[in-house]
């Protein structure tokens, strides 16, 4: 099979799917030393470099969506506390309603668009919502994918009680959490076993060179 | 969109100091976990911001040459948690820091922004007065290092003086040495929520661990500032710790604090909670230390 880029992806040649801003609040024009309105950020999303001008008053949830497209980054709450904007920031969840898109200079940013491999293959983490029927109305599911692949990052094995306390950061409210916590197990295992499989061939494969 | 009037974007903390003094108007945004939903919700609107998002220097945490933990500014609430730095000496600020949101408002919020907003209910707080910590402050004047008890003011008011910022928690290796500690806090949910009160305790056993060689209690949410419970603490000092110690020492803190009624909770069941919060503090902090708690007298 060829690989076939991913549409969910930005490319350098997509236009720009900005929507109007609206109207903002003026308050006199800053100082003369004052840095602009607009930052150049270059960063890394899902795994390819970008730049690009952005607002300074702008968050990362609003600047991904509108900027790039990645409507996955679902805008629930705005003030951090439902998780439906979860984005991986160095490796790291965050709710990026409550992050400034400027901050992300430099950073690699992970979106649900870039978990699936570029010929469409799911990774492990969406595999198991999708094996344990975790997915309802869906919209806290992006978020929770990028928490769950977080964790599976970490390699560790946690307790069902540890991992509730993990996703606390996520509210569902088709209230379907129990699927979700078997989706959250369920992927961690996934990546373990992968994991222990690579470890194995590359085991084998030295073993049989020597 | 926040509105932001302007964002500077130091990289390193005399810079920090040098915008701060240049605009005497603008604001500080540590990891924005707070200001920025202030900003969502309408308020503090229209103003210069200065960001501290850029100065990584204050984002290690170390042990000076005299043992001193230096915990950087800026480090998130999960970096000060996995830390096994901070869980070998101060074991019980991970519990603490812990219970602040979810993972990923951890991930943004910082523990020198937790401790600048002022509030009582700072969930870093009153870990911080169980350990006598000691802040580091840069300014224009140069570097001041203050205990965290004289920079609380007042209610949401800090000692944060202008071109100020705060670069560093301390603890003093007299701080830790031989103390063990605790964390309880009260909210309505078991995630997601502020304090409606919180106690950290620590204790130093005496040698053999017979007795208690000292005791430190502090709350959250007692008074108009975190506080230190000192009619609490002379009670335990010395004493041999038994159930009934412990209670006597919980009833006595109760007199140290000013808690007042809210639409959160009632004065009456802040003290009530208070107490059976320390109770329960102090005696996993004495048995962390290595004391055993005797039969009742």
């Amino acid at each position: 099979m060829t690989a076939q880029p991913n549409p969910l992806l930005p490319t350098e040649d997509q236009p720009s799917q900005r929507r109007p801003t609206p109207p903002q609040p003026v308050h006199g024009a800053p100082g003369p030393n004052a840095p602009g309105m607009n930052k150049l950020v270059t960063f890394e999303l899902n795994g390819r470099p970008v730049s690009k001008m952005v607002d300074i008053r702008e968050n990362l949830a609003d600047f991904l969506r509108n900027e790039f497209g990645l409507t996955s980054v679902k805008k629930g709450c705005e003030v951090g506390e439902c998780g439906a904007c979860t984005v991986l920031i160095d490796g790291r969840a965050i709710d990026s309603c409550i992050y400034l898109a400027a901050w992300i200079d430099g950073k690699t940013v992970l979106t649900t668009e870039g978990l699936a491999s570029p010929t469409g293959e799911l990774s492990d983490v969406q595999q198991a919502f999708v094996d344990t029927t975790a997915v309802q109305c869906g919209f806290c599911t992006p978020g929770l994918l990028m928490t769950a692949t977080e964790l599976a990052a970490t390699g560790q094995t946690y307790t069902r009680e540890e991992l509730r306390r993990r996703i606390a950061g996520h509210l569902c409210r088709c209230t379907g959490y129990e699927n979700i916590l078997n989706a959250v197990e369920l992927a961690l295992q996934k990546t373990q076993t992968r994991a222990a499989a690579a470890a194995d061939e590359e085991f084998w494969n030295t073993v049989s060179g020597l | 969109m926040f509105d932001l009037k302007a964002l500077y974007e130091p990289t390193t903390v005399p810079e920090a100091v040098r915008l701060l003094a240049d605009h005497p108007e603008a604001r500080i945004m540590a990891g924005g976990s707070d200001t920025l939903v202030k900003l969502r919700d309408g308020k503090l609107g229209g103003l210069e911001w200065v960001s501290l998002h850029g100065l990584d220097e204050l984002r290690r945490i170390t042990l000076d040459d005299d043992d001193t933990l230096r915990i950087g500014a800026l480090c998130s609430f999960t970096q000060v948690a996995e830390s096994d730095l901070v869980r070998r000496c101060i074991v019980s600020l991970p519990e603490a820091l812990l219970t602040i949101g979810g993972p990923q408002v951890r991930n943004i919020g910082t523990i020198g922004g937790n401790l600048c907003n002022g509030v009582p209910s700072a969930d870093s707080a009153s870990t911080c007065y169980a350990w006598d910590a000691r802040l580091e402050l840069a300014g224009p004047d140069g570097v001041r290092v203050l205990p965290i008890a004289d920079f609380y003011l007042s209610a949401g008011k800090v000692d944060l003086r202008p071109g100020e910022i705060l670069t560093a928690i301390l603890f003093p290796h007299e701080a830790y040495a031989g103390y063990k500690g605790a964390y309880s806090k009260y909210a309505m949910r078991g995630a997601m929520d502020i304090a409606t009160v919180n106690v950290a305790t620590s204790i130093k056993m005496a040698p053999g661990g017979a007795t208690i060689a000292d005791a430190r209690i502090a709350f959250g949410v007692a008074a108009p500032t975190p506080i230190r419970a000192p009619h609490g603490e002379a009670v335990l000092r010395g004493q041999a710790p038994t159930r009934a110690l412990v209670g006597a020492a919980a009833r006595a803190a109760i007199a140290d604090t000013r808690a007042r009624d809210s639409w959160r909770a009632s004065r009456a069941f802040r003290e009530h909670m208070l107490e059976e919060l320390t109770r329960r503090s102090l005696l996993t902090s004495i048995r962390r230390a290595g004391g055993e708690i005797g039969a009742e007298q």
